[in-house]
């Protein structure tokens, strides 16, 4: 319900350039995750956008009025922003019951007691809280304290929702259930969402769309399926997806028909339409070879086209089997679905489709040949 | 002009008026150049006063400095100033510039008696109150906590116990026992037949045994809680390796707690060289000064402004006292074990020194606490101090007899029949509520602008502000809120407080700054920012959040800030000595006075009525959850 526009954001900390010259649109009605390793300035973004660190540089539009112009020194109140927060630990008040918890907000706005009992009522029964409203915080688990916290935050209706980390708390299956409930929760308000995280699987499964950090700077920022099919830089490539991207060393050149690529998984040309738009080097350079470990398919007998591997590892996981294969030099490691059973030195042979393939330039970092997204990779 | 000075008035110009050829005056903000704007200023500015807390913190600093940095400077400056009393002697007109009273302590031959030798004497008392009661306080500290010593917990809890008890209560119960014929009355074993010599009832090693009796205190607290937080790993170890008990004791355990030796030192140190009320019923009737009982004297008889400069060389004995301590200790302020589990303890065996170890201990609770509290209690009910406690001796008109029952000469009733008395208790009682109250709100706001303000300028600033009064002793403190506040300021604004029990009160307040934002600052440590953040977000204004947030959280805290102020300010008499006359005397002065007039027993009395005060006091605090330990 609201547009956030962030212009050339710039954010010290004494000395400390933690936002770079950012500038980042949310649409309407997004669920845009801030996605990065610790310290790369994501809950900083979030903590600018709702007002409680002011930046000193840069404009900052919500729905085209202004709320931050560092130039002028005018930063609006948080609470006039028509948003609110949920913090990674929660921040329940502790002296107050859950139900003057979500209160809170509204009776600071004066509104009638029969319309801050109604809402309050309908927050709890959005998260499935009801039965604790005459409880304190500290008699709650860690999950339930997790759904008083949203519950507060949507009491108010806000137009824009932030949220720092509020999953990492949880243990593992907890996360998962919470995971599915803050989609509903997007789903069923149609409130513009701002997410932080470092968990990449959360950004992947929840998200329209994702802005990956890197010390203060964007990297990249697209839906899920682009960032995990076509990262535009190694780094981002190497965070993405669990587990890990493979890597391989090649040696590539671009030639009239598209860009040749020498590695140990063959001779590989890729077409020109794949190609991204980054300068490619004179003649012969290294390049990185990705590729995903769910891409390799594995077969027992020799097929035209495949490569032969020996089998370094076999990790059978459940759901799946990880296996560790060898050819010449490489390494990489390989995702089958279902419990398989390889031997240790087993020979096997590898297909791996060539518009599955991620190309980058070695020294630049830069992707340079995509992969093509299927009907069956995109979102319906 | 030749061009090059105007190339260089020029360039003066620029830099003084910030003035570019533009016109436009550029300000650098985290590396970001912006113009200044009409726009830009009104903003900042609003974005500063519009946040009560940014008025808070403006005003709080301001009033700290009048009230902590303004007196010292004042005082300092009285000393240089001509008084009107010592006009004839000086010359020249009052208000003028006048070396006379720093000439008078350092090098006239007055000095000898007024500053050399009481200062001479505050040294050897400090050094031999130390020497006495820092390994006293130490060894007591290893006993409880790390040995196998029976009875821990009673034990430790009655080792405190004699701190409670005021000082000078403490002086008053020696002369109960030593007491000779030079006091007009006998004590207790001079009553017994003993023949008891001046130099044991009174002076430098009646002083001494008196403070080391108290101030043992700090070395047990700081040692007994450095060894606490010591994994008994380390020692452990030492007797795996080999090593004998006294060995382990020498070269791991006593490194080991070093800092809190020195610590307890340099508090020792400091607090007995500034010490009034025992030298002052120890000292003063032989003619034994210290340094902070000259004082006094110079300040009620006068000249004042020598009292103001001696008050001055103990403030810069107690400051250089302490930054030594910031320069020998340093970072270092206790070895905190480093991996593993630590904190666990299994206590280091006895053995054959098991036996007398107790007795020693057994010992020294019965000198330092049982006996003479028990003969002061006694000297209440006798009729004249020393005979014994024969049935005809043994009276309680001290308590509740009226003048007509007089046995023997004496022009005060029994203290509870005593108006004098029932107006002391009545000061004490108000003091003691109005100060702590006070004190501890105090506390709490400056405990929020320390924790709020961490790491920055007015954070970092107001603690330092607040530690200064720590630095002076009670006397030194108090007389200089007696020369700030004897006078009208401002036109009149602030009227002269000679007398009042405002200024007493005030000076309570102040002095125990430094404690009570501690314990304020402890408090507000607890209510995490992002409670605040929160509401912030939800649309509470500051004061809401005050109100609503900090304030329910902050109760708990604040009481136990408050019952620990109160005992404090309850137990007080050096503080509150030099500002005090019949109409706002406190029970500590009443005492004070009757003894200094040889009202032994009434003496006695009003001591044990404030001990009893001080206990229940001290039992209640302990019911909200305050820690002794944190109590001075």
């Amino acid at each position: 319900m609201s547009r956030i526009e962030l212009i050339n954001i710039n954010k010290y900390y004494g000395d400390n350039h933690v936002l770079k010259d950012l500038t980042l649109t949310i649409e309407d009605g997004d669920f845009m995750t801030l996605l990065g390793p610790s310290g790369c300035g994501k809950t900083t973004t979030l903590r600018v956008i709702s007002g409680l660190e002011r930046p000193q540089g840069g404009v900052m539009l919500i729905d085209g009025k202004e709320a931050i112009n560092a130039e002028k020194a005018f930063y609006l109140e948080p609470s006039k922003r028509g948003l609110n927060l949920v913090f990674q630990s929660y921040a329940l008040w502790p002296h107050m019951t859950v139900f003057e918890n979500i209160a809170f907000g509204l009776k600071i706005q004066k509104l009638p007691k029969a319309e801050v009992t109604r809402r309050v009522k309908d927050a709890l029964k959005m998260m499935r809280i009801d039965e604790f409203e005459g409880r304190y915080p500290n008699e709650l688990s860690g999950g339930q304290q997790q759904r008083v916290a949203i519950a507060r935050a949507v009491a108010s209706n806000p137009r824009l929702l932030l949220l720092d980390e509020p999953l990492s708390n949880l243990d593992a299956r907890l996360r998962i259930d919470m995971r599915s409930e803050l989609l509903r929760l997007h789903r069923d308000l149609g409130t513009t969402i701002i997410y932080v995280t470092h968990d990449q699987v959360e950004a992947l499964t929840m998200s329209t769309r994702i802005a990956l950090f890197k010390a203060g700077e964007l990297s990249q920022v697209s839906t899920p399926v682009e960032l995990y099919m076509n990262p535009t830089d190694l780094q981002a490539a190497d965070f993405i997806g669990n587990p890990r991207i493979n890597f391989l060393e090649g040696r590539a050149e671009m030639e009239s028909g598209g860009l040749r690529v020498r590695s140990p998984l063959g001779e590989h040309l890729f077409p020109k339409e794949d190609m991204t738009d980054e300068a490619v080097p004179q003649g012969e350079f290294p390049v990185v070879v990705a590729v995903r470990p769910e891409q390799i398919r594995i077969e027992t007998k020799e097929t035209p086209g495949c490569l032969p591997v020996t089998v370094y590892a076999n990790q059978p996981a459940g759901s799946e089997t990880l296996v560790s294969l060898q050819a010449g030099k490489s390494d990489f490691l390989a995702k089958q679905l279902g419990l398989v059973h390889y031997k240790i030195n087993q020979q096997l042979y590898v297909h791996i489709p060539p518009e599955k393939i991620n190309i980058y330039n070695a020294e630049s970092t830069r992707l340079l040949k995509r992969a093509r997204l299927d009907a069956a990779d995109l979102p319906s | 002009m030749s061009k090059k000075v105007r190339k260089r008035v020029r360039k003066y110009i620029t830099i003084f008026f910030r003035v570019r050829k533009k016109g436009r005056i550029h300000v650098k903000r985290g590396k970001i150049r912006y113009p200044i704007t009409k726009e830009r200023l009104k903003n900042q500015f609003l974005n500063v006063v519009r946040n009560p807390f940014n008025m808070i913190v403006f005003f709080s600093l301001i009033i700290l400095f009048c009230l902590i940095v303004i007196p010292l400077l004042q005082m300092v400056a009285s000393t240089f100033t001509a008084a009107k009393s010592e006009i004839r002697r000086i010359g020249g007109k009052p208000g003028d510039f006048t070396l006379y009273y720093w000439r008078y302590i350092l090098l006239s031959n007055m000095s000898q008696s007024t500053l050399w030798d009481p200062l001479k004497n505050s040294l050897i008392v400090g050094l031999f109150t130390v020497l006495v009661s820092v390994p006293l306080g130490s060894v007591l500290g290893w006993l409880i906590v790390r040995s196998d010593i029976p009875g821990k917990k009673l034990l430790g809890m009655l080792v405190v116990i004699p701190y409670m008890i005021p000082s000078w209560c403490k002086a008053l119960s020696w002369l109960a026992v030593f007491r000779n014929e030079r006091s007009g009355a006998l004590g207790f074993l001079a009553g017994l037949g003993l023949q008891i010599p001046d130099w044991l009832a009174y002076g430098p090693i009646a002083i001494v045994l008196c403070m080391s009796l108290h101030y043992y205190a700090f070395s047990y607290i700081n040692v007994s809680s450095a060894l606490r937080s010591i994994n008994s790993e380390l020692e452990e170890m030492g007797e795996i390796c080999g090593a004998t008990k006294p060995q382990i004791l020498k070269s791991i355990t006593l490194p080991l707690v070093l800092p809190s030796i020195l610590s307890s030192i340099i508090m020792t140190l400091s607090k007995s060289i500034g010490t009034y009320g025992v030298a002052a019923n120890l000292g003063n009737r032989i003619g034994y000064y210290t340094l902070a009982t000259k004082m006094k004297v110079f300040i009620s008889d006068g000249p004042r402004n020598v009292g103001y400069a001696m008050s001055l060389v103990l403030i810069g004995l107690a400051a250089l006292i302490i930054f030594s301590n910031q320069r020998i200790i340093g970072v270092r302020k206790s070895y905190a074990t480093i991996g593993g589990k630590g904190g666990r303890s299994t206590d280091m065996k006895l053995g054959k020194a098991k036996k007398p170890l107790m007795a020693f201990l057994v010992l020294f609770l019965f000198l330092a606490m049982v006996m003479p509290m028990f003969i002061l209690v006694m000297e209440t009910f006798q009729v004249t101090t020393g005979n014994g406690y024969g049935p005809e001796n043994l009276t309680l008109y001290n308590w509740i007899g009226t003048v007509d029952q007089a046995q023997k000469y004496t022009s005060y009733p029994g203290i509870f029949q005593n108006d004098e008395f029932g107006r002391s208790l009545w000061n004490t009682v108000r003091l003691t509520f109005i100060g702590s109250l006070i004190t501890a709100l105090c506390g709490q706001f400056l405990g929020y602008i320390s924790t709020r303000g961490r790491g920055r300028w007015y954070g970092s600033l107001t603690e330092q502000l607040v530690f200064i009064p720590y630095l002076m002793s009670g006397v030194a403190f108090s007389t200089m809120y007696f020369a700030m506040f004897s006078r009208p300021h401002l036109g009149g604004l602030i009227p002269s407080l000679y007398g009042t029990f405002t200024l007493i009160v005030l000076t309570s307040v102040v002095k125990h700054f430094p404690f009570a934002s501690r314990s304020g600052t402890a408090n507000m440590m607890q209510i995490s920012t992002e409670l605040e953040e929160a509401a912030t977000i939800n649309g509470a204004s500051f004061w809401q959040r005050m109100r609503k947030i900090v304030l329910p959280l902050a109760k708990n805290g604040f009481v136990s800030g408050f019952m620990l102020t109160f005992i404090s300010i309850a137990k007080e008499l050096d503080l509150i000595i030099i500002m005090m006359d019949k109409k706002t005397q406190t029970m500590s002065y009443l005492a004070f006075t009757y003894s200094q007039e040889g009202y032994n027993q009434m003496a006695d009395a009003i001591s044990v009525c404030v001990l009893t005060f001080i206990l229940v006091c001290y039992i209640i605090a302990n019911r909200f959850g305050a820690d002794i330990g944190k109590s001075w």
